[in-house]
């Protein structure tokens, strides 16, 4: 469909999926990460999206323009562990026309 | 040893609704919570936030849900286990279950109810490399008795409400109080942040950051911390602060935990249910209801775990009272009779003739 993205993404065993995410149905990397089930349920997106855990945490390897970091998201990451300077929580990165091609890989658990 | 008739695992919104559908049926009921208040997810992760499909509730925070819930049970006086993980099950002869948990309380029950959400919340240890070795001899992730601090040297990690209220309580016991985090922004209620800030202007706590604490030093119990500082020109130093209490608190994450080894089916961290029928699990007489079960067409709403709570209990009902009759009644009609006395009924009609 032509308002789906393409969005690769590198699991926790570093396997590579090449996936297609639609823009019109409000959804973040996270819940795109789900929906594929490219991480075991109950191991992402543990409090639903709110930044109020850092299951989803990834590194952004593309050079994308990334929506701005808000102040939870923020403080989220600064409590979280295995943190590098390209991380993001997946659950603020909405699935936008800007984000096609985006390459991101998935941070350890916990 | 506790006895009663549903043994529910998991006091969040499915398992205290259980007790109300319980109640209608005259089941008693025991909530084991490895949490130390009832409300599962809602109340430790989100009591603040709304909820918009609570159904009759256009908006409702998690923590008032959990309230509301609580009031609409008591009358069915449910038990309460909290702070306590349910660890082991044990079938007896006759098909009840003695279910133990990591302290050694047990619960007799013919029924169990698993409404564990995403599992027990267990803490988020940080990743150093020798903290194992120190675990209950100076490194507590939680703290239990504050008394234990009296008089100690204590530092304390971490960026959200607990690091900054238990820096604040602690001042009050401990004889030094060192609050370490990663940033200089701390999140939490800002009245904490302004008392931390207070506290620290009088010299009561300690405050170092940016930084984080990389190392335990000590001969078989604590007695310092590496702590690793960044300056903001990004030169870091290492340094030692020696204390005899490192208290890492970095929030909770849930685990299925000791319930994955059950001989439960088990797909995608949940537990497999029968769902045509009763969300009675692959052990007889073990039910599994809420965020904690699976099956095709699974939803994870807090809404669909009291319809499966309410079917389930029908179906203990059955199984602890064999062939003993019972018709379904609307709570208007039956009215509610409390385990504790009271009663709720509809009120009368008036009939008066108009002269």
């Amino acid at each position: 469909m032509e308002q789906d993205i393409t969005i690769k993404i590198i699991d926790r065993d570093g396997v590579s999926h090449e996936v297609l995410a639609p823009t019109d149905m409000a959804m973040n990397l996270m819940e795109v990460v789900r929906s594929y089930e490219l991480a075991p349920e109950g191991t992402i997106g543990v409090c639903g999206g709110m930044a109020m855990c850092a299951s989803c945490q990834c590194y952004v390897l593309s050079d994308h323009q990334l929506p701005e970091m808000q102040d939870d998201e923020e403080a989220m990451l600064s409590e979280a562990f295995y943190v590098k300077d390209n991380s993001r929580l997946g659950c603020q990165i909405q699935m936008t026309l800007d984000m096609n091609g985006l390459e991101v890989e998935l941070a350890p658990e916990n | 040893m506790i006895k009663t008739d549903i043994l529910i695992i998991g006091a969040g919104p499915t398992g205290l609704f259980t007790v109300f559908e319980a109640g209608l049926l005259k089941l008693k009921c025991h909530l084991i919570d490895a949490l130390p208040q009832p409300g599962g997810q809602c109340s430790e992760i989100y009591p603040k936030k709304p909820i918009y499909d609570i159904p009759a509730f256009p908006e409702i925070l998690a923590g008032d849900l959990t309230e509301r819930l609580l009031e609409q049970c008591k009358q069915f006086k449910p038990g309460f286990t909290l702070g306590e993980r349910a660890e082991t099950i044990d079938k007896q002869e006759d098909g009840s279950f003695i279910v133990t948990t990591n302290k050694g309380t047990k619960h007799h029950a013919p029924i169990v109810a698993i409404a564990g959400g995403l599992g027990s919340f267990e803490p988020r240890k940080p990743l150093i490399h020798n903290i194992h070795l120190f675990e209950d001899k100076g490194v507590e992730y939680f703290i239990k008795d504050p008394e234990l601090y009296r008089n100690k040297r204590v530092v304390i990690s971490g960026g959200g409400d607990s690091a900054l209220d238990w820096s604040i309580f602690l001042t009050d016991v401990a004889s030094e109080v060192t609050l370490i985090h990663r940033r200089n922004e701390f999140r939490g209620a800002l009245d904490s942040v302004d008392k931390v800030q207070e506290l620290k202007n009088k010299g009561k706590i300690n405050l170092i950051t940016p930084a984080e604490v990389i190392g335990i030093v000590g001969d078989y119990e604590v007695s310092a911390v590496v702590v690793k500082q960044s300056d903001n020109i990004h030169i870091d130093k290492e340094f030692e602060v020696e204390c005899d209490h490192f208290i890492p608190l970095f929030g909770l994450s849930p685990k299925l935990g000791p319930i994955a080894n059950w001989g439960l089916e088990i797909e995608k961290n949940a537990i497999k249910v029968n769902n045509a029928l009763d969300y009675q699990t692959n052990i007889p007489g073990i039910f599994a209801i809420g965020d904690v079960n699976t099956y095709p067409g699974k939803l994870k709403l807090i809404l669909c775990g009291f319809h499966e709570a309410t079917l389930m209990c029908h179906a203990a009902y059955q199984i602890i009272n064999p062939g003993k009759k019972y018709v379904l009644k609307y709570t208007t009609v039956s009215g509610i009779d409390g385990f504790d006395g009271t009663r709720k009924e509809a009120p009368k009609a008036t009939v008066k003739s108009i002269k």
